[in-house]
């Protein structure tokens, strides 16, 4: 993993967060939406709020591809979880909204998840990664990078 | 009925977001390394091989249904159900089905890691 790599994965997490809380404020103005009104659906896409998220998250998906042509999606997943760490830390201390007990706990879990897979390979496809198909051994063993 | 339509909303949020993701990553699988392949050939022929790719292609109108399907879950449903129940279901309904897919190697650490932030972003919504 490159520093090159990382700042992708970060891309991914950063761009989510901003995309995301966009495109949240935009359609809680909008208001509900119902099967009878589809029109209504994509009309939302040009109310402004919406249209800059929608741009946010087009960053988010150039840098979501660009991690899956080089790392597993079961890599990119957990690791650019980072985002849901990254919501939370917006919410208490720009938004000051109250923090739970248990989002701080859900908080912690995630960042162990994040810390755990990024210490393993990026990359098992079976491809490119180093033949170790035997399918007898341990999946421990069979996992080393 | 409205559980009833939450949970449907959920379903459809889990399974079309599973297919984009999975539908993707074999895509660019196939394209292989974009910052390699932009060094060798340039960027509008990484953009051109991407889109060209149909895996990629049914990949994201997999995500344009699992969007639209969330964008109906949340006008029936509650926020606090649809987005995490279907969000912390999609990283494990992902690792198994990167497992059989994509014969991507979910060992311990994955699984692990996977079933960490699923429970997480559970209590994220408490």
């Amino acid at each position: 993993m490159t520093f090159r790599r990382y700042l992708v994965l970060a891309g991914v997490s950063v761009f989510a967060v901003i995309g995301d809380s966009l495109v949240s404020r935009g359609m809680r103005q909008a208001g509900g939406i119902s099967l009878h009104s589809l029109p209504s659906i994509v009309l939302t896409v040009f109310r402004p709020e919406v249209a800059l998220g929608v741009f946010f998250l087009l960053a988010f998906f150039a840098c979501y591809t660009s991690a899956l042509s080089w790392a597993d999606l079961t890599y990119v997943l957990p690791a650019t979880s980072v985002s849901f760490i990254l919501l939370t830390l917006v919410a208490k201390f720009i938004l000051h909204e109250n923090v739970s007990l248990a989002r701080w706990l859900g908080v912690l879990l995630i960042s162990i998840g994040v810390g755990v897979v990024t210490q393993g390979p990026a990359l098992t496809h079976p491809a490119k990664a180093p033949k170790a198909e035997c399918l007898g051994a341990p999946a421990s063993a069979r996992l080393e990078p | 009925m409205s559980q009833l339509y939450a949970w449907s909303a959920v379903a459809s949020i889990v399974f079309s977001s599973t297919a984009g993701d999975v539908l993707l990553s074999r895509g660019m699988k196939q394209v292989g390394d974009v910052a390699v392949l932009r060094r060798q050939a340039g960027l509008a022929t990484v953009v051109a091989r991407v889109l060209r790719n149909p895996n990629f292609v049914l990949g994201v109108s997999a995500m344009a249904v699992a969007f639209y399907a969330m964008l109906f879950g949340l006008s029936w449903a509650d926020v606090s159900l649809v987005i995490p129940a279907s969000t912390s279901l999609t990283f494990v309904t992902n690792a198994i089905a990167a497992k059989f897919f994509l014969h991507e190697r979910v060992d311990q650490r994955r699984w692990l890691a996977a079933l960490l932030v699923a429970g997480g972003v559970v209590l994220l919504a408490l």
